[in-house]
């Protein structure tokens, strides 16, 4: 099995898909002919031709409205927004119609759409190249918010988003794309969305997480043990509709939970996390439920001090972590 | 690098320890498993002793003191084999990482100031998840060592009790009723002039607390039979010179009394049993506990396996047993896993007693004096050697048929000793 980066893994699973499919295309800024920003379409217009790897312009609500016209013809767009950041100009596309299309229609129509965003800080980016956007549509019904932290998740989780009748979003840690290698198979499998995945058994403290601080998670916990402290991660994988089933699961585990994301800490992921661990755990909890996340300030700063500052990193998790372990 | 030695848990309820005596001094060379410290707790005395080789680098507890298990005692700087390489590395590793930016920072493990941990005072808090197993289990969160920060007790802490067994009980009762129906404390008691106050030893605190909760918990009952021992006296006579010359140790009327009451057992296995809230365990082993007096301390050691031994056996297993727990060198072991106690009242000169059950056992006989008394056989009086064998039960667990029909198999079997009786 070859170890490859996170973002060959994306690539990987669009070219399956689009030899597999020809109803599945791309479309976006940049995707074509420069093969993406990050080079996650690349190769791709070679192979396809510009009829399915189509270079938009500089609209984002044009591209998921495009796409989302096609899907609901029968296609199986894959919407490319080129950061996260750029998402606001199609978020009246995305939750007004996307999301609402099959409720609406009494299910005569569906939107079997993919929207790639990749998001998140750490590369010194700023404030319009490194926003974590996904609490904004965690709250959506009808759509899927879905976020890998794994070369084997993401080639996975996105055929599964391609296949899926469904919009679903489907965003990727750029600080993952070359940091993250991973084992991926060459075959073709497909990953339940709505499904966690436990990426560490332990029996002291529960952390949950996801994207590029999961993998801060790991590190820490894999210390913490030279320590004694015996950790338990859960990856998320999917952010919405959240996995309530194994959350509770692996809060009961342990009794102590510590919920780790990049986004800001009010009206982030982690508070519903902790409000489902709230609701079903109680008699369970050794600990107040414990949250780490990004500062509620509006945007990544640019000064690399500050920027450091903003970002968590394995040692701020690992403070954290013990801290909770010594509860 | 040193290590600590810490206080060890020395009985699964043990939660401190005295230390009687040092054994080594600062400065001494030690080898694995050397004894250190002659450490007392609330039921056993006992030899710390060393889990390494290495050299006596402090001694942090002065003898008499007494401290909470888990408290550092002493260190050991360690040297030879493989683990002193480990040390030097350790010791190393700091300096390299002051030197290069940019890397992370050596962990070292952080250690909990003893002081945090030791002394519980005030209120004590605890998590919904500590509150439902110790009501699950039953367990008297007072009597848990927290090993959490500022010495909370941890949802692992109690895991840990009810996985490793030893359960402070709460006490059922007063743990149904509300906090206002407990009952007023006794009024103090005033001592007079020229009366002796003497403090009460962590030995005789035990023996109160578990007195007190044995007559609190159990519902006593009570039966008594008398047996015709006198084939037993006239035998044991008749054997006694020859079989301490040839054995060694005396041959009391004890070990007839243990055999009878084991061989009772095996037929009445109930009375061998434990009442556990809403079932009863019936043990399969027969360990006899035998109480031993000191001049100050009751002690009960086991007689393990005790079905599985002859007379001569049985009778060196109490020689043992007495003997070391008046040199006060009693392990945990010797004390823990009987089953059914029998206590030989009748070497006090004791002809009638109610003893209090060893819980959680179900039941405990007492052997009183063996007494010379008119009896009338056959119509006819005649002078016979008599004992009263004495039976506590716990009514939760036994009825008195059962009993009774118990009592009645160790009297025939008492009164069939004789002359074909084999002692080995």
């Amino acid at each position: 099995m070859a170890v490859i980066s996170y973002i060959d893994a994306i690539t990987m699973a669009m070219r399956e898909e689009m030899r597999r499919d020809p109803g599945v295309f791309v479309l976006g800024e940049d995707v074509g002919v420069r093969g993406g920003v990050f080079r996650a379409t690349n190769g791709l217009i070679e192979e396809f031709g510009e009829e399915r790897v189509l270079d938009t312009p500089l609209a984002e609500s044009a591209i998921v409205g495009v796409a989302i016209g096609a899907a609901a013809y029968g296609m199986r767009p894959i919407a490319e927004i080129q950061f996260a950041d750029f998402i606001m100009p199609a978020v009246n596309q995305i939750v007004s119609e996307a999301a609402k299309i099959r409720y609406r229609s009494n299910n005569d129509w569906h939107c079997p759409l993919t929207i790639r965003a990749p998001f998140g800080g750490g590369i010194h980016g700023a404030l319009y190249h490194s926003q974590s956007v996904e609490a904004m549509f965690t709250n959506v019904p009808g759509l899927k918010v879905v976020v890998p932290s794994t070369p084997y998740d993401a080639k996975g989780l996105l055929k599964a988003a391609i296949r899926d009748e469904d919009p679903v979003l489907f965003f990727e840690h750029k600080r993952c794309y070359r940091l993250i290698k991973g084992e991926v198979p060459e075959t073709d499998y497909v990953l339940p969305i709505g499904k966690a995945d436990v990426k560490r058994e332990g029996t002291d403290i529960t952390v949950i997480s996801y994207g590029l601080t999961l993998h801060f998670a790991l590190q820490a916990a894999e210390k913490l043990a030279q320590e004694g402290i015996s950790a338990h991660v859960l990856d998320l994988r999917t952010l919405y509709p959240l996995d309530k089933e194994a959350i509770v699961e692996a809060a009961a585990k342990t009794g102590k939970v510590l919920i780790v994301h990049e986004d800001n800490k009010e009206g982030g992921v982690g508070g519903e996390v902790a409000a489902i661990i709230a609701e079903h755990c109680l008699f369970d909890l050794d600990a107040p439920i414990k949250r780490l996340c990004g500062p509620d300030v509006p945007a990544m700063p640019y000064s690399p001090p500050l920027e450091k500052f903003f970002m968590l990193n394995p040692d701020t998790v690992l403070a954290a972590m013990r801290e909770l372990a010594h509860f | 690098m040193a290590t600590k030695v810490l206080m060890p848990q020395l009985g699964e309820s043990v939660t401190e320890g005295t230390i009687s005596r040092w054994l080594v001094k600062t400065g001494d060379v030690v080898n694995k498993y050397d004894p250190l410290a002659e450490v007392t707790t609330d039921k056993v005395n006992a030899e710390v002793p060393a889990a390494l080789s290495g050299r006596i680098v402090d001694i942090l507890v002065p003898e008499g003191e007494t401290v909470a298990v888990g408290t550092p005692i002493m260190s050991i700087e360690e040297y030879g084999g493989a683990a002193s390489e480990e040390a030097a590395l350790e010791a190393a590793e700091p300096a390299p990482a002051g030197a290069g930016e940019g890397e992370s920072p050596v962990l070292k493990p952080i250690e909990f100031e003893p002081a945090r941990v030791a002394p519980v005072t005030g209120k004590q808090r605890y998590s919904p998840a500590v509150m439902r197993l110790a009501q699950e289990h039953d367990i008297d969160l007072s009597q848990v060592t927290g090993t959490g920060a500022e010495g909370r007790i941890t949802r692992k802490d109690v895991q840990k009790i009810i996985e490793q067994g030893g359960l402070p009980r709460a006490h059922a009762p007063s743990a149904a009723l509300p906090q206002t129906a407990e009952p007023t404390p006794p009024p103090p008691v005033n001592p007079g002039a020229g009366d002796q106050v003497i403090p009460v030893s962590s030995v005789r605190k035990t023996i109160a607390a578990r007195m007190v909760q044995s007559k609190h918990e159990i519902p006593h009952a009570w039966m008594m039979v008398e047996a015709d021992v006198t084939n037993l006296v006239n035998y044991r006579n008749k054997v006694k010179d020859e079989f301490k010359q040839k054995e060694g140790i005396n041959l009391t009327y004890l070990p007839f009394f243990i055999k009878a009451v084991v061989e009772a057992l095996k037929e009445y296995p109930m009375l061998n049993s434990s009442w556990d809230k809403d079932k009863i365990i019936v043990r399969k082993d027969i360990n006899i506990s035998i109480a031993v007096a000191t001049e100050d301390a009751l002690y009960v050691p086991v007689i393990k396996a005790a079905d599985q031994k002859s007379i001569y056996g049985i009778a060196k297993a109490i020689e043992d047993l007495a003997g070391r727990t008046r040199a006060g060198k009693l392990t945990v072991d010797d004390m823990a896993g009987g089953t059914f106690t029998v206590n030989n009242t009748g070497s006090f000169g004791s002809v009638l007693s109610a003893p209090i059950i060893n819980a959680p056992q179900a039941a405990i006989l007492s052997v009183e004096s063996i007494v010379k008394r008119p009896v009338v056989i056959n119509d006819m009086i005649a002078v016979r050697s008599m004992v009263n064998l004495c039976l506590s039960l716990d009514h939760r667990v036994l009825d008195g048929l059962v009993c009774g029909r118990f009592l009645q198999r160790v009297k025939e079997k008492l009164e069939n000793i004789g002359p074909q009786t084999n002692l080995f």
